[in-house]
């Protein structure tokens, strides 16, 4: 045997778990929440897959081994200076934006009534959409962390090019089109603007032409009548419950019938009779609702929360501004999804095509997920290693 | 970074802020509305189906059945999936009717449910269950369907049990029939809103509707677990239905397939006639042994829902309405059947029995000339004569007196009138219904002053108006003057009772009204005990294993004004009439020494259109065990039409027809025992008098 190697073996190992090492710099109140809701979101799907996927337990493995995958992902990004990541952070955005771009192509294909996959071979499909969210928000706040000469405020040309790196890719998502998508990319520039400091009236005219942008979509009908519908549903679900008002109608009789216990595991009649549509990916939540009560359905929101406010701490004490614009634009991209998805499913808001972060089935979703937590921990190690 | 750190803050409120939000509202659906929605949830989860109960037989006084349970295959549309499909499943039902050879557009109306603006034939059933729609289809038809199921989606073909009346057409009117329950009824019934896949039917007439609570048992019921499409995956709760009971009758098959033959034969006979009715009831107990009516239809149309012309049909005149049973609903002056009553009425007023009487050819009744059959004198007689050779005047003058004394046209307030004829009806049972089990019975017609003053009350308004207006659409001049007269008279003193209208009414013209079933059991009274009995067609209900439930009794409901000595002067007076009187040729030949008839014949007149025929008769006259009364609407004369056919229900009772000697009642008597049950419930052989009867 070669000492040195045995030496740099040793070295290795001492560093992964000495007092030096940034696994104890890692933010472990996080990560077990992250892990919580990965074994959650995996047994929701498994309850709510096994009576008609292939093999009862075909999704569940799949979302396992995407579990997995983000986990790695998760785990190597976390090694990565994030200052480095400012570097890549172009890169990211334009590969992001060649994802897109692929979906619109022939290459890309309809899975669920959604433009916006693209088949990898073997069962396998990508999602660009989740990534343009990493992308997004990476350009921003690589744009924004540098202030101008003398203020601690983004100079009005960056800030002018993130607007454009929005619309770019919004404008992408909206050819699939997939709405839910494009307002997280809407909730991520507006987290970036505003975290970055830029000035409240520009803010305001911001949300002023946005606000002005929304009346135009309904004024003009430019939105698809399943969309509207949708909306219309959302305000009074009594519309047409056997139609658009039937997603909303039956997940909130999933999740009020599991009552304060829930009726266990595989416990869940309307789950079991798939009463609740896209039961293991948007409409997740309503299994929680169901099998494991309010307490269950709690503590899934509570694990979130803990998540989030976690990722806000780590935004606090970093030092850059990079880092800190990169650490809360992910917890608000975090927060809308949750939000948006858990609401939807007790008939606070309207519904949308948006995942439930680390819980839901999809591959593509769960790294970009875990990738965000990859990115937050990666912020936390280093900010104190300058300490 | 100060005023990035600032942002951060507020941004941790607003996360903060909507998790509260997030929980809150959690709450709110879970713990506060939870209860609410596991019920919807239960809702959606499950289809409750009622699985029908076997509805209990109809059996014969001897056990034989009257209304049997016959299993079939049975074809049904399940409409709510119909609709979901394209096109509302059009292409799948245009090809079922391919298949059993009906119209699309027919089809598509049967399975229509019933609503405002939605007739008959329409869907009385909850719009979530299977609709049958042939109800006896063939082994072939049934194939065609379960072989190619993906060709019929939402089209099944299962075995059920379906009725059959062994009997045919005999007693379709009595048996009643089954139609498909409503929801609101099974709600009731049953105490849920279930949408159910078998077919349940509730009894609409006959002794299907009155005996349907113990014929029908309970239904079972089967919760099933289904998932967002419909599909069963698996049973919650499952309850076995409960059989009905079997409901044994005192009628007797083979005496009402006789007995409908019989009328069958006197309409035939009477070429006129449109309708017919036999009463056949054991006097002595008050159990109704046949009760046939004519026109009849074949009851196999109601099973698998009757077609829209089929129940037109039932309905119509061109049929004779033959839903309608003449027995209970017919109502017809009774002619001179109704004698019994009306010296009854003249023994109450004081008329001596012994008295002697005399019969002329005519008597005066206020201005006009009231006459005898064919205006025959006959002479002195008693008044057990005056019912054997039927006798007008005497009655005509008996009640004109009583008329008189009651203060004839204006009675004195201060002296009310007793009307003793119309009273003493009464007691025979006349005027008001018998309370037969049997539904929707009409009660016939007394008319004395307070009716005359009521209907005056509803009718005078047209008459004035005719009485002014004539009848100008009448193309006979001499008609027309007539109606206008007989108006102008009803305008203006319309509410009196007229001499001539008691005068009627004593030998059961004018406007008087009785149904058989009311002369029959008369009738009954007169010739047993002169207790007026409620006529019982049920006799007791068993479960389907034989073990008895309840008996169901004859309620006596009134006394025959008389004494045993009139009662049976009357009863010997009557004995006579076949032998020696007015139905002398229709019993000529008929052997009467080994069973003597008595009874009574009847012409009523029916002001334009032939009279009716009515004879009421019992036997044998020493100890009548049988009443049998037949009307003939427009047969003619009670000798000539009634009496005939009443002999031929004789004949078959007795076994006396030349064509068939085997007695349809061995030994002449009505069946005095409920039949045996075997363990397994089937009716054990009845007892060997039946073999050696002859």
């Amino acid at each position: 045997m070669d000492r040195t190697l045995m030496a740099g073996r040793r070295s290795f190992a001492r560093r992964a778990v000495g007092a030096e090492s940034a696994v104890w710099r890692l933010d472990g109140v996080m990560l077990v929440a992250v892990a919580a809701l990965c074994v959650i979101g995996t047994l929701l799907v498994w309850s709510s897959t096994r009576t008609w996927a292939p093999g009862s337990t075909g999704l569940v493995k799949k979302h396992m081994l995407n579990v997995g995958i983000g986990v790695l992902l998760c785990g190597a990004v976390a090694m990565i200076d994030h200052r480095a990541m400012r570097a890549y952070a172009p890169l990211v955005f334009v590969l992001s934006l060649v994802g897109l771009g692929l979906v619109i192509t022939p290459l890309g294909a309809t899975i669920n009534g959604s433009h916006s996959w693209i088949l990898l071979g073997g069962g396998f499909a990508v999602q660009p959409s989740e990534f343009a969210k990493l992308g997004l928000l990476l350009i921003i706040a690589m744009l924004l962390a540098q202030p101008a000469e003398g203020s601690d405020r983004p100079r009005g040309l960056d800030m002018v090019l993130a607007l454009l790196a929005a619309a770019l890719t919004m404008g992408l998502v909206m050819l699939q089109p997939d709405l839910g998508t494009a307002l997280v990319l809407a909730v991520i520039t507006a987290a970036g603007l505003v975290l970055g400091g830029v000035r409240k009236r520009w803010i305001f005219l911001l949300g002023l032409v946005a606000a002005a942008g929304v009346f135009c979509v309904f004024a003009f009908q430019m939105l698809e009548p399943y969309q509207v519908a949708r909306f219309t549903a959302f305000l009074d679900p009594r519309v047409d419950p056997r139609g658009v008002g039937y997603n909303s109608t039956q997940s909130l009789i999933a999740i009020g019938s599991g009552q304060v216990f829930g009726k266990g595991l595989f416990g869940g009649g309307q789950t079991t009779g798939r009463f609740v549509p896209e039961q293991h990916t948007d409409f997740i939540f309503t299994v929680a609702g169901e099998e494991f009560g309010f307490l269950g359905s709690l503590t899934v929101v509570l694990l979130l929360g803990v998540v989030l406010v976690r990722g806000l701490k780590i935004a606090r004490q970093c030092d850059d501004r990079f880092g800190t614009l990169v650490a809360g634009t992910i917890v608000c991209w975090l927060a809308f999804q949750t939000f948006v998805n858990v609401g939807m499913t007790i008939g606070i808001m309207p519904i949308t095509g948006l995942p439930l972060p680390f819980v839901s089935y999809g591959g593509t979703a769960t790294f970009a997920n875990l990738i965000s937590i990859g990115l937050l921990q990666a912020i936390r190690i280093r900010e104190q290693s300058f300490n | 970074m100060i005023r990035m750190r600032t942002r951060l803050v507020v941004l941790q409120v607003i996360v903060l802020a909507v998790l509260a939000a997030l929980g809150l509202r959690l709450w709110q659906v879970q713990v506060v509305r939870g209860q609410e929605l596991v019920n919807r949830a239960t809702e959606t989860r499950t289809r409750s189906v009622i699985v029908p109960a076997v509805r209990g037989q109809i059996l014969d006084a001897s056990g034989r059945p009257l209304v049997r349970n016959q299993t079939s295959l049975v074809v049904s549309v399940d409409r709510a999936g119909l609709l979901r499909m394209p096109d509302q499943g059009l292409p799948v039902l245009r090809k079922l009717g391919e298949v059993l050879g009906e119209p699309v557009s027919s089809l598509q109306r049967r399975i229509t449910p019933c609503g405002p603006g939605v007739g008959k034939p329409c869907w009385t059933g909850s719009p979530y269950q299977a609709i049958p729609v042939k109800q006896k289809a063939d082994t072939r038809e049934a194939l065609q369907i379960l072989e190619r199921q993906e060709e019929f989606p939402g089209i099944t073909a299962e075995v059920q049990s379906v009725r059959q009346h062994p009997g045919g057409r005999a007693g379709a009117q009595m048996l009643g029939y089954l139609q498909p329950v409503t929801e609101d009824e099974l709600e009731k019934r049953e105490g849920l809103k279930a949408a159910f896949s078998g077919v349940d039917l509730a009894g609409r007439d006959g002794l299907e509707y009155v005996y349907d609570e113990e014929l029908r048992g309970k239904a079972g019921l089967r919760r099933v677990q289904v998932d967002r499409m419909g599909k069963a995956i698996g049973v919650e709760e499952q309850r076995a239905p409960i059989s009905g009971d079997t409901l044994v009758t005192s009628i007797d098959a083979r005496v009402q397939t006789i007995a409908e033959q019989a009328l069958q034969h006197a309409m035939k006979n009477a070429p006129q006639a449109d309708g017919a009715a036999a009463v056949v009831l054991d006097p002595s107990t008050g159990r109704v042994i046949a009760l046939a009516s004519q026109p009849g239809y074949d009851p196999a149309v109601w099973a698998g829902g009757i077609s829209a012309q089929g129940y037109q049909r039932l309905l119509s005149n061109a049929t004779g309405k033959p839903l309608v049973s003449r027995a209970l609903n017919g109502m017809f002056a009774p002619g001179s059947t109704f004698k019994v009553s009306s010296v009854s009425s003249m023994l109450r007023a004081g008329y001596p029995i012994n008295g002697t009487y005399n019969c002329p050819g005519a008597v005066n009744v206020g201005d006009r000339a009231f006459h005898n059959f064919r205006g025959i004198g006959l002479g002195s007689m008693n008044l057990h004569t005056a019912l054997v050779k039927s006798c007008d005047t005497i009655f005509y003058k008996a009640a004109y007196e009583q008329w008189l004394k009651d203060g004839g046209l204006h009675p004195s307030p201060k002296k009310p009138a007793k009307e003793v004829f119309a009273n003493t009806a009464r007691k025979f049972g006349f005027g008001r219904p018998t309370g037969i089990d049997l539904p929707g019975e009409s009660a016939g017609r007394i008319p004395d002053r307070t009716w005359k003053k009521d209907t005056w009350a509803q009718t005078s308004g047209t008459s004035c108006k005719r009485a002014r207006t004539g009848y100008p659409e009448e193309k006979d001049r001499s008609r027309a003057e007539f109606l206008k007269r007989l108006a102008n008279e009803n305008c203006l003193e319309g509410f009196l009772l007229r001499a001539g209208d008691s005068a009627n009414f004593s030998i059961g013209q004018g406007d008087v009204l009785v149904t058989p079933l009311q002369l029959a059991r008369a009738y009954a009274a007169i010739v047993s005990d002169g207790k007026l009995r409620s006529p019982r067609i049920g006799w007791a209900t068993v479960r389907p294993d034989g073990t008895p439930v309840s008996r169901i009794e004859v309620p006596v409901v009134g006394k025959l004004p008389l004494s045993k000595k009139e009662r049976l002067y009357i009863k010997s007076a009557l004995s006579q009439v076949p032998s020696d009187g007015t139905a002398r040729g229709a019993f000529m030949g008929f052997p009467m020494k080994k069973m003597p008839i008595g009874g009574k014949t009847g012409t009523a007149e029916v002001w334009g259109k032939q009279d009716t025929s009515w004879f009421a008769s019992f036997a044998p006259t020493y100890d009548p065990r049988f009443v049998v009364v037949v009307m003939v609407s427009q047969g003619g004369m009670g000798a000539s039409t009634a009496a005939p056919a009443a002999r031929e229900i004789y004949e078959g009772i007795f076994g006396f027809a030349a064509y068939k000697k085997k007695a349809a009642l061995p030994g002449w008597r009505p069946v005095s025992k409920l039949p045996k049950f075997r363990a397994d419930g089937t009716v054990a052989a009845r007892v060997v008098t039946a073999a050696a009867g002859e």
